[in-house]
């Protein structure tokens, strides 16, 4: 029997049960329920024998077959390199653009860089893709038409494999560093300027101040950014590459979503792409988790 | 200071270069306007590079007279005032209960980790599908909201702005006698405009541009939102023009002025203008938003 506080306590919190109960409900369907669905990477699945139904459990045997296919280490191997180009373009690049920024004085002028540069962070991949397809053509884009008025022969960025790895990589940069630009140089102003004035009177040169104060003060994000962009060590960006691919690129450019993709979705090998699928979120999970980790400790971020 | 022939050599290069990187950045969209603006054989030709050649505006002509076009356009726009309003209900719902403490509410902890597990571990496709598939929202426009219905890291966003507002607001309304569901609406929710802002701007945006659901859950592509049919036009150009051949009329008249480039074109500007539009915006919530939610309680 609860007690009458234990009871008022109860009542009170009731109500925030009670608001919890459709995000719960909907979580519990369509995110807990894929979750119980990995167990098609252990059957031989049947669809027609439905998703709770009577299937063959065949054990470890899809990833054997998985493991054993002649492009799934390519493809492995496409993945990191793609997504680990991207995680230290995607570090170097708005740092140095930010440290560039800040020396820029004129306000009007930074924040129309800003302007410009963050826009393509809020289209899709599709309207990118369509843009780069387009300016990256060999025979009439614009990337192409200019580079030939200095005398260079028309480049295949996306039908040449060993083009199109970098092209993934600086397109992807491209699109996303003005968001990256715009977070180090937030952290970049609330650097305490009386050590700037300090610096200047020991005789520090902008060089040296540079060095010496700036890169240590935004040291923290730096390191935060970088552990956190771990995570995606097996994100070779699936919108981005399902989009602007094709076969002849396939040796360089296919990774495992997009593998996962065509033999699911169109070979219909439901256990062998769940299979990948659950390999690729278990790898990711421990680098979420060690990221998270790295995170709290060296830089006190919590995600909640 | 006295500044050094060196500092402002450097400072010229800087502006130059920054300069540079920002027309390389806008280069891309000026180029697509001028291209759907210019007539076909100018384009084909490669002359045309930041302003049109040619001036037309048929390729917007021939695009707003093409069902498919207009057709996922609606769907779009369907979908996010679906999408968008259901987001935010579960985000707020959520938000305001994990925003307790555990003396408030004794089971915040074992929500809060219900929750965040889901950004941990992604199930992959094809059980996604499945779940989708055997609750029957296949070919429904129910199938690009729900599955997305709660966006946990927006949730989190909200939560942590939650946290930070002072505790004496809701103590002053629990003792005037307010119960949770009008200290949530009276209370928190009129000073939390910014945060509700932000994850507005997310939920918009993340809807607008999505288009792998609708390529997957949809098998009809009188279904298609806006952006997967886009996808079917930036992987497969020439279809677009093929396929809408049953244009009775004008249609000769079209062909001889519209090329798959200037007609992607023109629908690639035109889905970006929504984006364009709420762009002030983004700028002035997004990035603070992102601050806010990596605040720690």
């Amino acid at each position: 029997m609860l007690s009458l506080r234990q009871r008022t306590k109860l009542l009170r919190e009731l109500p925030l049960y009670v608001m919890l109960i459709p995000a719960v409900v909907l979580v519990i369907i369509y995110s807990y329920g894929p979750m119980a669905g990995v167990a098609i990477a252990f059957q031989k699945f049947v669809p027609a024998r439905g998703f709770f139904g009577d299937q063959d459990w065949v054990g470890w045997a899809n990833f054997r077959t998985l493991f054993a296919m002649p492009n799934i280490w390519p493809v492995i191997r496409n993945t990191v390199l793609i997504a680990f180009s991207k995680m230290v373009g995607g570090v170097v690049v708005p740092v140095t653009f930010a440290l560039l920024l800040n020396e820029i004085t004129n306000i009007t002028s930074k924040r129309m860089f800003q302007t410009l540069v963050y826009l393509p962070n809020f289209l899709s991949w599709v309207i990118m893709a369509g843009i780069f397809i387009d300016i990256l053509s060999p025979s009439q884009g614009l990337v192409n038409t200019l580079l030939g008025k200095v005398g260079v022969e028309p480049l295949f960025f996306l039908g040449n494999p060993s083009l199109f790895p970098a092209t993934m990589v600086i397109t992807d940069i491209w699109k996303g560093f003005g968001f990256g630009t715009i977070i180090y140089l937030a952290a970049l102003t609330s650097i305490d300027p009386a050590l700037y004035e300090s610096a200047v009177i020991d005789g520090a040169n902008r060089w040296q101040q540079t060095l010496y104060i700036t890169l240590p003060g935004i040291m923290g994000i730096i390191v935060l950014m970088s552990v956190l962009s771990l995570a995606n060590i097996l994100n070779g960006g699936f919108d981005q590459i399902y989009n602007m691919y094709s076969p002849v690129v396939y040796s360089t450019g296919d990774i495992l979503d997009t593998f996962v993709y065509r033999l699911g979705i169109e070979q219909a090998q439901y256990s062998l792409s769940t299979a990948a699928g659950l390999f690729k979120s278990g790898v990711s999970l421990l680098f979420i988790v060690a990221s998270y980790h790295l995170a709290d400790r060296y830089a006190g971020y919590r995600v909640f | 200071m006295k500044t050094s022939a060196a500092r402002r050599v450097f400072v010229v290069c800087n502006t130059v270069l920054l300069l540079v990187v920002a027309v390389i950045c806008i280069a891309p969209f000026v180029n697509l306007l001028a291209i759907s603006f210019s007539d076909k054989v100018s384009v084909a030709a490669g002359d045309v590079t930041f302003y049109p050649i040619g001036f037309t505006t048929v390729a917007y002509e021939f695009i707003t007279n093409t069902a498919k076009f207009t057709q996922s356009l609606v769907v779009s726009f369907e979908r996010v005032a679906l999408g968008v309003p259901v987001n935010l209900l579960l985000i707020v719902l959520t938000a305001y209960p994990l925003s307790k403490s555990v003396r408030e509410f004794h089971a915040r902890h074992i929500f809060s980790w219900f929750f965040v597990v889901t950004i941990l571990f992604n199930a992959g496709l094809i059980p996604t599908y499945m779940v989708v598939r055997y609750t029957g929202l296949i070919d429904s426009i129910w199938s690009l909201v729900l599955p997305t219905s709660v966006p946990v890291f927006s949730v989190l966003v909200a939560m942590n702005f939650m946290r930070s507002l002072p505790k004496e607001m809701e103590e002053a309304a629990y003792i005037d006698g307010a119960n949770h569901v009008q200290t949530l609406v009276r209370v928190i929710l009129p000073v939390s405009a910014p945060t509700i802002a932000t994850v507005t701007l997310f939920s918009f945006v993340a809807h607008w541009n999505s288009w792998f659901d609708g390529m997957i859950y949809m098998n009809k592509i009188e279904h298609y939102p806006l952006q997967t049919y886009l996808h079917t036009v930036v992987v497969n150009p020439a279809e677009f023009l093929r396929a809408n051949t049953d244009l009775t009329g004008n249609l000769a008249k079209y062909l001889t002025l519209i090329s798959h480039r200037t007609t992607g074109a023109a629908q690639m500007f035109l889905a970006m203008i929504p984006v364009l539009v709420v762009y002030p915006y983004l700028q002035k919530y997004f990035t603070t938003g992102l601050v806010m939610g990596s605040v720690k309680g």
